[in-house]
């Protein structure tokens, strides 16, 4: 039994229809009681779908337990074949319905429906979201491909995408043009926008493209090992990567044209004088393993920041993120509780948050500036406009996402020059920013309007931590006051690192300027 | 002067009631505890169930303002399933923990779910050895809000229900108010109830576990919200006596429902209507202005709060609009009776739901409004339909005079929208 308060991942059956929702002509029978439809909502609102999801759920209820609910499963079968004509079924169980051991794989098999109906087995107390999207495209896959002649052009397949993904949809796009630019044809997209029919024909290909490991890792290997089909391992997020993907796709394919990097703006951008204010910004990195790994890169080389803290929240990519925190002279945090990312975020104090919606609000609380990298992710990172991660536009968008939260460069002088200026006080934040700046730690959230007794709970902001064992005297203090807030942050976690470093446990003005002298870069 | 006003020949309370038995699309009684928690500010709701548990409560409540919120889910684990012993054991070192981090926490809600209810896990014994470990200073007490037994709003029933047989008793003659609601329309009904020298007056549930209220057989309590069955029965077997009425919605519900009160404790006419007018009056301009645009327009309810029998009366009594379904998950006459009664005949009343069948009525129907839940909304607006989300009719305080103009805007706001937008292709 373990105590959670926000979740990173859903239960797997959330996986599967996340892959059913970006299929056609696909249908989902699950056995799940009727609280399970609220999953409905995480698509229809969240990403604004127009249609609901495809799934029939049996809604069992108590007084069906004892009776009969595997006779519930069948007639919701039939039922969602009668009314949806799907192409192929894919059945399975919620957590509940896992206990209740009625075998909805075994019954829907009985039932002699005219279409291939694909049992899934989503260990629910024990997997989740990513797992249940991996395991379902890879049933389906494995069901449904098989062996086929090569199409005349070099083409690929591009697997990973799903619904309610982090710009699944533009990435999907951006990467057609950049490998219709090399040469490369695209065979399916799939789960998202596949019919199982498309399914069957993935052997057409010449090789795959895994967009996301967290999603489509399975079949790609299943398609490697049984339809000798290679498949790339780098996901094209950031120039580098873009770059060594490239290489990947001419490696395998033998193709030799050049691409047109015209659009690519994030080099200059980032070369540009009024970027040096970057250079060795704090952040705090977190998410998905993919996104986590590619924002690495892009916040090192890229962007020139430091990276202080990384890690995910799945852990089947554990290692990977390890070995990336060691690559970067740090421990990664590999943890699905939110208190503990919360924790660490506070200690390593970064200036900057690239994470998912989870550590947005970790951000709100702490006053730090976040940007989203990664799933999970909320109604506001479905943009209307296009806004992919990937390729060349990808990086652009990154680069724009990122610095946002970020106080410009030439801002950032004024408001040293003129700190002690009324209009220049901390709470002014970035100019861009209307109402959104940044708070100071300890201070109380905004009460949204339609809250119960707010009141309450505002003592549950977390106090300022940090400074417990230092004292900090008030010439030392007085003169922390003056430095802008966002850099306040680094100048007093500095100076007690400092101050520790020999010993001390008072700091003086002095001290604080001593500090200030060894850490200049 | 303050009875009913042209009272329907033919009500809703005689229109046979379509039963439904098919997919339900509907909210588990968890969600409750996302308004339950704000209210009650030194409880803590522990749900002993899944990951889905944990999702839903997370999806619902769309906002985590809060790093830690007065409610968690202890997610069950392969090894829980394996024997009973481990996972009582589990369940009070999780208690224990959670208990000794947050000292503020006085009473402590062991949330039964799907998956605690099918392994017959037994949280009343929980609660029960619980208590005995944790009093004086925590009360645990334990309900189901599983999706197998309980469907949305049900969820408070089942926690207020649970209190019922803890409360302390009393012989004083009480007025008590019954229901989660949020205190500035509290406040409200206790501040006319009050000027009316109606008291004392009590509320469950209380914000604190030091107001909790007492019962006995000279309580008389009124229900704020139409889903309270539950809740009822366990006050009527206490001896406490119901007073019925219409629930508070708009002016005429929220006159006939004080009228009622202040009938049972014997307000004279000249009182009550020193109190009412200038709230009544307040309410009546503010309905008149939202209901211009609602006036002769169709409104389609798909059931989940069981608020839609009241709502229905307000919108069509009051608003000028035409029901032409009415769908409840429970239809509850002994609760909402006086509510159908004010009803005219004409609409579908179902029960329960088949939701595609359901959702091909609509279509048929084409109504001006449709009250569904989140995972209906978009896909109906994408066919065209205006939708109204049900969800925030529990949300959002709209109870009493000073909120009926704000009922009456949450229906017609999604109407007035659809006329502003000049977003089509030559428009
Ligand atoms: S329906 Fe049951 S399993 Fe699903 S969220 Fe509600 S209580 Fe949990
Ligand atoms: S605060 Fe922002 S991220 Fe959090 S739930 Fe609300 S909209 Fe989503």
């Amino acid at each position: 039994m373990k105590l959670t308060v926000w979740t990173y991942e859903g239960p797997p059956h959330v996986g599967a229809m996340r892959v059913a929702t970006g299929m056609k002509g696909l249908h989902y029978v699950l056995h799940a009681p009727q609280g399970d439809t609220y999953a409905d909502l995480l698509f229809t609102m969240i990403e604004r779908r127009n249609h609901r999801p495809p799934v029939t759920y049996t809604t069992f209820q108590a007084r069906d337990l004892g009776a009969d609910t595997a006779h519930l499963f069948k007639d919701a079968c039939l039922d969602a074949y009668e009314r949806f004509k799907p192409e192929a079924i894919i059945v399975g169980a919620s957590c509940t319905a896992e206990l209740i051991q009625d075998d909805p794989g075994g019954l829907a098999e009985t039932m002699g429906l005219p279409v291939p109906v694909i049992p899934l087995e989503l260990p629910s107390y024990s997997r989740k979201e990513n797992y249940g999207c991996d395991e379902t495209f890879f049933q389906i896959v494995r069901h449904l491909a098989r062996p086929m002649e090569k199409t005349a052009q070099i083409t690929c397949n591009i697997l990973g995408p799903t619904g309610l993904g982090f710009r699944h949809r533009d990435d999907v796009e951006e990467l057609t043009g950049l490998l219709s630019d090399l040469g490369v044809g695209v065979n399916v997209v799939a789960p998202m926008g596949a019919t199982p029919t498309d399914i069957t024909r993935l052997g057409q290909a010449h090789f795959n493209v895994l967009l996301y490991p967290e999603t489509a890792e399975a079949a790609a290997r299943w398609l490697k090992r049984e339809l000798g089909m290679p498949y790339t391992t780098t996901v094209p997020i950031g120039v580098g990567a873009t770059w060594d993907f490239i290489g990947e796709v001419r490696a395998i394919t033998g193709l030799t044209g050049a691409v047109d990097d015209s659009r690519l703006r994030l080099p200059w951008w980032s070369k540009s004088v009024d970027s040096t204010y970057l250079t060795g910004k704090r952040v705090f990195l977190f998410g998905d393993a993919t996104h986590v790994k590619a924002a690495a890169r892009i916040a090192r080389d890229e962007m020139g920041f430091e990276v202080v803290g990384l890690g995910c929240y799945n852990r089947e990519f554990a290692r990977d993120i390890r070995a990336l925190g060691k690559e970067f002279g740090l421990t990664a945090l590999v943890t699905e509780d939110y208190l503990e990312v919360e924790k660490a975020i506070e200690d390593a104090a970064p200036e900057m948050i690239l994470g998912t919606q989870m550590e947005r609000h970790i951000g709100k609380r702490l006053g730090i500036p976040c940007a989203v990298i990664s799933a999970p992710v909320h109604v506001q990172d479905f943009p209307a406009r296009y806004s992919p991660q990937v390729g060349f536009e990808g990086a652009n968008v990154i680069f724009d996402t990122w610095i946002h939260p970020l106080v410009m460069g030439l801002e950032e002088h004024l408001l040293m020059m003129f700190r002690e200026d009324f209009e220049f006080h901390d709470a002014a934040g970035p100019s861009h920013h209307g109402g959104h700046a940044p708070r100071a730690l300890g201070e109380a959230e905004p009460q949204p309007v339609a809250e119960v007794a707010p009141e309450a709970e505002v003592a549950e902001a977390p106090a300022q931590t940090g400074s417990d064992v230092m004292v900090w005297l008030a010439d030392a203090e007085k003169e922390l006051k003056k430095i802008p807030f966002f850099v306040r942050g680094k100048a007093r976690r500095n100076t007690e690192a400092y101050a520790a470093e020999r010993g001390l446990n008072e700091i003086s003005k002095d001290t604080l300027y001593e500090a200030k002298a060894h850490y200049a870069r | 002067m303050n009875a009913p006003s042209n009272i329907p020949t033919r009500t809703c309370r005689d229109t046979p009631v379509l039963k439904e038995r098919g997919q339900r699309e509907v909210f588990c009684g968890l969600t409750g505890i996302i308004w339950l928690h704000r209210k009650m500010q030194d409880a803590f709701f522990l749900v002993v169930g899944s990951r889905t548990c944990a999702h839903l409560l997370q999806s619902a409540a769309g906002v985590m303002i809060f790093a830690e919120p007065r409610f968690g889910t202890a997610i069950l684990e392969e090894g829980d399933l394996a024997g009973m012993q481990d996972a009582h054991e589990e369940l009070d070192r999780e208690v224990e923990r959670l208990l000794s981090r947050r000292p503020d926490i006085r009473q402590l809600f062991l949330v039964g779910s799907c998956p605690s209810e099918v392994i017959k896990l037994d949280l009343a014994r929980a609660a029960e050895r619980l208590t005995v470990k944790h009093a004086p200073h925590v009360r645990v007490l334990n309900y189901s809000g599983s999706g197998i037994e309980t469907t949305f709003t049900q969820g408070e029933d089942a926690c207020l229900e649970a209190m019922v047989p803890v409360l302390p008793e009393t012989g004083a003659r009480e007025l008590l108010l019954v229901g989660a609601l949020p205190d500035v329309v509290e406040d409200q009904a206790v501040d006319l109830l009050t000027e009316m020298g109606v008291g004392p007056i009590r509320v469950l549930p209380a914000a604190r576990a030091s107001g909790t209220p007492a019962v006995g057989p000279e309580t008389r309590y009124a229900l704020f919200q139409p889903f309270l069955g539950d809740t009822a029965a366990a006050l009527d077997r206490r001896g406490a006596q119901r007073i019925e009425a219409p629930f508070p919605f708009g002016e005429e519900g929220t006159t006939l429902w004080l009228k009622a009160i202040a009938d049972e404790f014997g307000v004279d006419d000249e009182t009550f209507e020193r109190v009412t007018a200038a709230p009544r009056a307040r309410a009546r301009t503010a309905i008149a202005n939202a209901a211009e645009s609602l006036r002769g327009k169709s409104v389609f309810f798909f059931p989940d709060s069981q608020l839609e029998i009241p709502l229905a009366r307000f919108l069509t009594r009051e608003c000028g609009m035409e029901a032409v379904e009415i769908g409840a998950p429970f239809i509850h006459k002994g609760i909402v009776g006086a509510d159908l009664d004010l009803l005219s005949e004409g609409p579908t009343i179902s029960e329960g739901q088949d939701v595609d069948k359901q959702l091909d009525r609509c279509r048929a129907a084409r109504p001006d409004i449709t009250v569904c839940g989140l995972g209906l909304a978009n896909p109906l607006e994408a066919e065209g339909l205006t939708t109204k989300w049900a969800i925030e009719l529990v949300f959002t305080p709209v109870h009493f005079y000073d909120q009926a103009g704000d009922l009456a805007g949450l229906f017609s706001r999604p109407l007035r929208r659809r006329g502003l937008l000049k977003v089509e292709a030559g428009a």
